[in-house]
């Protein structure tokens, strides 16, 4: 028989070319339902309160004093001062606005590429991109000096006749990151639902039965419901996958619009979006790798998974790269002055030298380690690295606010920024909440997408069984 | 499910239902009532006089200019001294108890002490001069203060009444033989009246180089 010349096996790569597995194959469905709701339904472990107090200080206690401190007082008990009047505040926003990128990343654009492996990350990446976004929304709203005027920000109709400056890319940012935060809540939200009505069908308890039930809506899983949460789920990626790209290249042009020799590029929407994808995926990988082990989820969050992180990431380190060397480039082509100035003082200036170089070194040259696969593969130091990435673009952002600031065209106005101890207190304050938010996160609903996961597993190809096995 | 009764399912609608009312009527509540055509529009304050607009301007035909002196060469439109009531008071109603005050101020110098109606706050500068000397009448803001027994507080003078102006200049200039001149109309006919708003007005505004201001800092100094 013609079949049994073409077996599977034959045709077979030999064993080292072989892809590593992306899916637990061979498992059952109902090994994965234990599996991915066992942190959930199982005791609080030791590790999740040490993580999760600090956390909850931050985020109950310091976060809001800071603010009632900040709102009270004035911008004055920042560092913000001539001629630097961006610091912490835009930093920060910039940061967690780039933070957040990688999730939709990862849960939009790779659902419309049809990559199977995303199943397993996507929704701890949503959540980090909808706790994130809620932390960068936070700091426009402070940064102004009386902040019980932000709501003149929205077009309101008002007895002042007055509109928002619709010319002005500070106030697409407030519709950019609106959307943003309401589109990456609904898509998370609607991904949530399947696996919410799995946790109430599973859960003992009358409590946990009502407040699974009541988010669930009363899903029931029949082919009715399917169909049309299919047909959301991809109008939703559609509009979250364009998000990545607008909501980034809108923060950029934030810069890119003032008259100031480091702002004034034209590349600075992609530059953001490539930053912001770059220091995401950072985060990612510093939030999986501990979390897989801790909630026993190596089997499903597979070390090819970090992997293919790990070459996300390389792209993005090399793109970073490219966009460092072409900013250089032009500032001493275009034969400026200004901008040949504010460049050199990136990397050799008395003030903050150490902030160019920060993000040469770990922005552009770190990640060529993942070049490797024994690097890829060893978690400690991917995890160092992640982190590390997440602090070089911080310092990529601190670079462009604060270097291109602190000498602006007045010479006697050049002045020196320091942050004061309420920048680090709102800082802490915010990094706290997306932790406790996500320590919240990952203890009560499932991490990972129980039904996504079993539409990608190879039982679920309606041609398994049938000889050609089932897609991976 | 027996954890959630049928009727359930309207929840999610009747909360939206819900949000969506109480929204439309939180905004309505507040546009009408937050805003200076409520908070300020019909404030009339008790006088020390019972001085009438209505019968000194309106009926006896007395131009706004011969008390309030001020308006066209000055930002303040000037309240009238007790000696200016007297041109007139020291021979009509020259005894009448109303005008104990006015009498007691012009002959001792005190001043009468009016409340203020129309108050523009200390971060608008509005120049009374410039707007009264480019045809702009001051019916604009004030009303028909000819038709008043005691002064009303007629228009919002809200920042949007302001730019509503300042964005059509053309639309509420007149000649400025008429800036005084309250009841004056282009024309009887009302379709003809606005015709004429729209293409002499165009003219004056060209004529007199009316600018659009809508800066900041025209107003906020």
């Amino acid at each position: 028989m013609t079949e049994s010349v073409l077996q599977p096996e034959s045709l077979a790569p030999p064993a080292e070319l072989q892809r590593a597995p992306m899916s637990p194959a061979g498992r059952s469905f109902g090994w994965l339902n234990d599996k991915l709701t066992a942190f959930n339904e199982g005791r609080t472990p030791l590790w999740w309160w040490v993580l999760f107090l600090p956390a909850a200080f931050c985020a109950m206690a310091l976060l809001p004093a800071m603010l009632i401190y900040k709102i009270s007082t004035g911008v004055g008990v920042w560092g913000n001062n001539m001629p630097v009047m961006w610091g912490w505040d835009i930093i920060n926003f910039v940061w967690w606005v780039g933070v957040a990128h990688a999730g939709t990343l990862i849960s939009a654009l790779l659902f419309l590429t049809r990559q199977h492996w995303r199943t397993a990350i996507g929704r701890a990446a949503e959540a980090m991109t909808v706790f994130a976004v809620a932390m960068a929304g936070l700091y426009p709203a402070i940064h102004v000096g009386r902040s019980w005027f932000d709501w003149y920000m929205f077009p309101v109709p008002t007895s002042n006749g007055l509109w928002p400056q619709f010319r002005s890319p500070l106030m697409w940012d407030v519709f950019a990151v609106n959307t943003y935060l309401i589109v990456s809540t609904l898509f998370w939200y609607m991904g949530l639902i399947p696996d919410l009505a799995v946790m109430r069908d599973r859960s003992r308890s009358r409590v946990g039965k009502f407040c699974y039930g009541l988010f669930a809506l009363g899903w029931t899983g029949s082919a009715h419901q399917w169909h049309n949460f299919e047909k959301a789920y991809v109008v939703l990626s559609g509009l979250a996958t364009l998000l990545v790209f607008t909501v980034s290249s809108i923060v950029g042009m934030d810069f890119a619009t003032a008259q100031l020799a480091g702002w004034h590029e034209t590349i600075f929407p992609f530059y953001f979006v490539a930053g912001a994808v770059f220091c995401g995926f950072g985060m990612v990988l510093v939030l999986l790798i501990p979390l897989r082990k801790w909630c026993r989820l190596e089997d499903i969050i597979t070390l090819a998974h970090i992997d293919k992180i790990c070459k996300m990431t390389l792209l993005m380190g090399c793109v970073m790269g490219y966009i460092y060397a072409v900013e250089f480039f032009i500032a001493w082509y275009s034969g400026s002055p200004y901008d040949a100035w504010v460049f050199g003082h990136r990397m050799f200036g008395h003030a903050y030298w150490y902030g160019g170089w920060a993000m040469i070194i770990v922005n552009a040259s770190m990640p060529q380690l993942f070049w490797f696969k024994k690097v890829r593969q060893n978690l400690v130091l991917v995890f160092i690295m992640a982190v590390l990435i997440n602090i070089g673009m911080w310092f990529e952002r601190f670079t462009i606010i604060v270097g291109s600031l602190y000498q602006d065209f007045l010479p006697a106005n050049w002045g020196v920024y320091y942050p004061t101890w309420v920048d680090l207190g709102v800082y802490l304050g915010t990094l706290g909440a997306f932790f406790m938010l996500y320590l919240l996160f990952v203890r009560f609903v499932p991490m990972v997408p129980v039904s996504e996961v079993k539409g990608a597993m190879p039982q679920a190809n309606p041609h398994f069984g049938n000889g050609k096995g089932g897609r991976a | 499910m027996s954890l959630f009764p049928k009727w359930t399912n309207w929840l999610p609608l009747c909360i939206v239902g819900c949000l969506a009312f109480g929204g439309a009527a939180v905004t309505a509540a507040v546009t009408y009532y937050f805003t200076p055509k409520y908070t300020r529009v019909g404030y009339e304050p008790v006088q020390p006089v019972p001085f009438s607009h209505k019968i000194h301007a309106g009926e006896l035909g007395m131009d706004c200019r011969y008390c309030h002196t001020g308006v066209e060469k000055s930002w303040f439109s000037n309240i009238p001294a007790a000696s200016t009531c007297m041109n007139c008071h020291n021979q009509v109603l020259k005894d009448d108890p109303r005008l104990a005050i006015v009498r007691e101020s012009a002959r001792t110098g005190k001043a009468i002490p009016w409340v203020q109606v129309h108050i523009t706050p200390d971060y608008v500068y509005f120049n009374h001069a410039v707007h009264v000397r480019r045809g702009i009448s001051c019916v604009e803001c004030h009303g028909r203060i000819d038709e008043m027994d005691e002064v009303q507080h007629a228009k919002p003078l809200s920042m949007s009444f302001c730019l509503n102006c300042h964005r059509h200049p053309a639309a509420f200039i007149r000649p400025v033989s008429k800036v005084t001149d309250l009841g004056w109309q282009w024309s009887t006919n009302a379709d003809e009246a606005a015709h004429l708003q729209r293409v002499e007005g165009a003219k004056l505004v060209a004529h007199m180089r009316v600018q659009s201001l809508q800066n900041c800092s025209a107003c906020h100094r």
